[in-house]
């Protein structure tokens, strides 16, 4: 079982764009602290975000017919893996390199990937995903909201979408909603539509999470008249295509590296206190075990995205064990930094420390639950 | 070459011959030398040996579904042990005893010595092999065994990869039997593994089984001498897998999993073995740590790259 997933190697042209990213990251961020950096995907910074785009980094699946780079998923992994290991702010044109662009270039019209693919890549297109609902988490296919298609082809979309990531800083939303039938239906009947956040009607509030950043926000739909061409795929056909969208979402270097920044702010004052015990060494080796077996297993879904598959369970084992991981970093450097109280600690690294765990339960819940993923993982053995 | 005109006639090779049956009767301290002689004529235990010497020629990361297909069938003598002992050994120039080789590299129990007729230790470039004086764990069915004075702990690196890739294949294994079992038992009405407190458990031992699957892929991607760092990660994760791979499937098959005649434990009692021997994921991972810490200013993602 899960026998597809085997190392794999980067292409030699893909590993040789990371000295040119690395300097025009580090470039970037000179002046970030490194509780900043620990933000990692969730920091938003737009500027740096356009200048990727136009150095060429994002859009890297996308043809270049749209603009886009034409390489693929190998370059994609290169390049996150550059920018999460900085801790770059990415938060800006995240999901729609990593989700909106590839999902409207397999099921938008000509038209739409002309109008939204070369402005993903320029980075100057920012999405957001309104999956989750208030009562719909990881239930999804329990969502209310509804737009109604008129007599004229637009679409009348009511409703409400919450934890939605971004959304008071993104142009357009790619929200599932229920377009035909009722909640019974289920998995039937609902469709994704890109939403115009300009749009009247529509209220977006940001929610202030426990570290004091708001990241996420809720979003309210108010008779919202969306275009005929507001609709993604076919109608009807929403499920399906989120399921494919979620394999690319879930498989990327993003699950591994969510505590990266903090690993190496701990390796740092290690070095500088000079402390090399064998239970520290036992520990930063563990830590690194995991971290290079998880690597390699993000690499071996992610060739099976270039081999044209959707791997919706193994990106789902592989985010389960990633974001477990993630998790337990912040509590094992706690602990070891706590089990030397005469250790000076940087007050830089504290404030890392206790960003990352205080926001790491979202690690196993953003994208998926641990819960919902082994559900997948269950289904993928022939148990349900 | 298409490799799997090797692994197929290899896999009905050994499940013509190492039959639960089989297994369990030299565990007892029956008589080997059929099955080994089995082995020996099939001309698999050259698999690593260079051509010019007169072996197959493949490269350790080829030869690494095969040694998995070894712990996958909890073959109980050390045949993956020979096949990288003799590879070392025509290397060196030294003629290879016919007999199984066990690799010892530390002073604990060393797998399969008690099986075995030669020893293996001194260092990849100059392997000694000393003929095999063994005792006893004391263990019920043991096939490992101490071997007191010859310490090959220079060879521990390749010998973490070997039981990592051995590891591999057994906890393989072990997964589809869990999943089958958990399809078939039925209690309150229905098949446990309908069950979502067991799917949820299942899910992690499918999880451990394709880490560790992949950490022994590290180990075997830089040959019979391998990078220090790359036996640590994949002896690390196959060893810290093995345990957690077969807690759960014991967990699953409930009783019937620890009884001496059901097959789990022909698997799960190596896993256990194996995760101990050539050293456990804490030994790695102080080796790994201390590789790390000499590179502080190189960031993980570099690191774990061997950047």
């Amino acid at each position: 079982m899960f026998e597809t997933l085997t190392l794999s190697a980067l292409p030699p042209e893909d590993e040789a764009i990371r000295p040119a990213l690395r300097a025009l990251i580090q470039e970037s961020i000179a002046e970030l602290p490194i509780h900043r950096r620990a933000r990692s995907w969730q920091g938003f910074d737009p500027s740096f975000s356009r200048k990727l785009g136009q150095a060429g980094y994002l859009g890297l699946s996308l043809p270049k017919e749209y603009d886009g780079v034409g390489r693929g998923p190998f370059t994609r992994f290169v390049v996150v893996e550059e920018l999460l290991s900085a801790g770059a702010p990415v938060a800006g044109h995240w999901i729609a390199d990593r989700q909106s662009g590839p999902l409207i270039l397999q099921y938008g019209t000509e038209e739409q990937r002309r109008f939204y693919l070369p402005r993903i890549s320029k980075g100057e297109a920012l999405f957001c995903i309104g999956m989750s609902e208030p009562g719909s988490g990881s239930d999804l296919a329990s969502v209310r909201s509804r737009a109604e298609q008129q007599a004229d082809g637009s679409w009348l979309l009511n409703g409400q979408k919450i934890w939605t990531t971004n959304a008071m800083h993104s142009d357009y939303m790619i929200a599932l909603v229920r377009t035909s039938g009722t909640s019974a239906d289920r998995q039937q009947g609902l469709s994704q539509l890109i939403v115009d956040l300009k749009a009247p009607g529509i209220t977006i509030r940001p929610i202030v999470d426990l570290t004091g950043d708001a990241h996420f926000a809720e979003v309210f739909f108010e008779d919202v008249r969306l275009a005929p061409d507001a609709l993604i795929g076919a109608e009807g056909q929403g499920w399906k295509q989120v399921t494919a969208e979620l394999a690319f979402e879930r498989s990327g270097p993003e699950r591994i590296y969510s505590s990266v920044v903090l690993i190496d702010a701990w390796v740092r004052h290690l070095e500088a206190v000079g402390r090399k015990d064998s239970a520290t060494l036992r520990l930063v080796g563990s830590l690194m075990a995991q971290q290079a077996v998880l690597r390699e297993m993000s690499l071996a879904v992610t060739a099976r995205l270039v081999a044209g598959e959707s791997p919706v369970v193994e990106a789902s084992l592989m985010k389960d064990l990633g974001t477990s991981f993630e998790q337990a970093v912040p509590q094992l450097i706690g602990d070891d930094l706590a089990a030397n109280p005469n250790e000076p600690v940087d007050p830089e690294l504290y404030r890392t420390l206790i960003y990352v765990t205080h926001i790491a339960p979202s690690f196993s819940l953003r994208g998926g639950t641990r819960e919902i993923l082994r559900g997948i993982i269950a289904r993928g053995l022939g148990l349900r | 070459m298409d490799m799997s005109e090797l692994i197929d006639p290899f896999a009905r090779l050994i499940e013509d011959i190492c039959t639960p049956a089989a297994i369990r009767e030299i565990e007892q301290g029956g008589d080997s030398s059929a099955m080994w002689n089995a082995f020996l004529e099939s001309g698999f235990l050259d698999a690593l040996v260079a051509e010019e010497s007169g072996g197959a020629g493949l490269s350790l990361d080829a030869a690494a579904p095969l040694i998995a297909l070894l712990g996958r069938h909890a073959v109980p003598l050390p045949v993956g042990d020979t096949m990288i002992a003799r590879a070392l050994l025509a290397a060196a120039g030294v003629e290879a005893p016919e007999g199984p080789i066990a690799i010892a590299t530390g002073a604990g129990a060393v797998p399969f010595a008690a099986v075995a007729s030669h020893i293996l230790s001194g260092t990849a470039q100059s392997p000694a092999l000393t003929a095999a004086k063994v005792e006893a764990t004391g263990v019920p069915h043991d096939v490992d065994a101490y071997v007191g004075e010859p310490n090959g702990s220079a060879l521990r690196p390749i010998a973490a990869v070997l039981r990592a890739q051995l590891i591999s294949g057994a906890a393989g294994r072990v997964m589809e039997m869990t999943v089958a079992y958990a399809n078939e038992r039925v209690q309150f009405g229905k098949p446990i593994g309908k069950q979502q407190a067991v799917q949820q458990q299942l899910s992690v031992l499918a999880e451990q089984a394709v880490a560790a699957r992949i950490a022994a892929a590290v180990g075997a991607r830089s040959g019979l001498q391998p990078k220090l760092a790359d036996a640590a990660i994949a002896k690390h994760g196959a060893s810290l897998a093995a345990g957690q791979v077969a807690a759960i499937a014991h967990a699953v098959h409930g009783a019937i999993g620890v009884s001496e005649e059901y097959d789990l434990q022909l698997l799960t009692r190596r896993l256990h073995g194996w995760r101990l021997a050539d050293g456990s994921e804490s030994y790695w991972a102080g080796i790994l740590g201390e590789l790390r810490l000499a590179a502080a200013a190189v960031p993980t993602a570099d690191f774990i790259r061997g950047a």
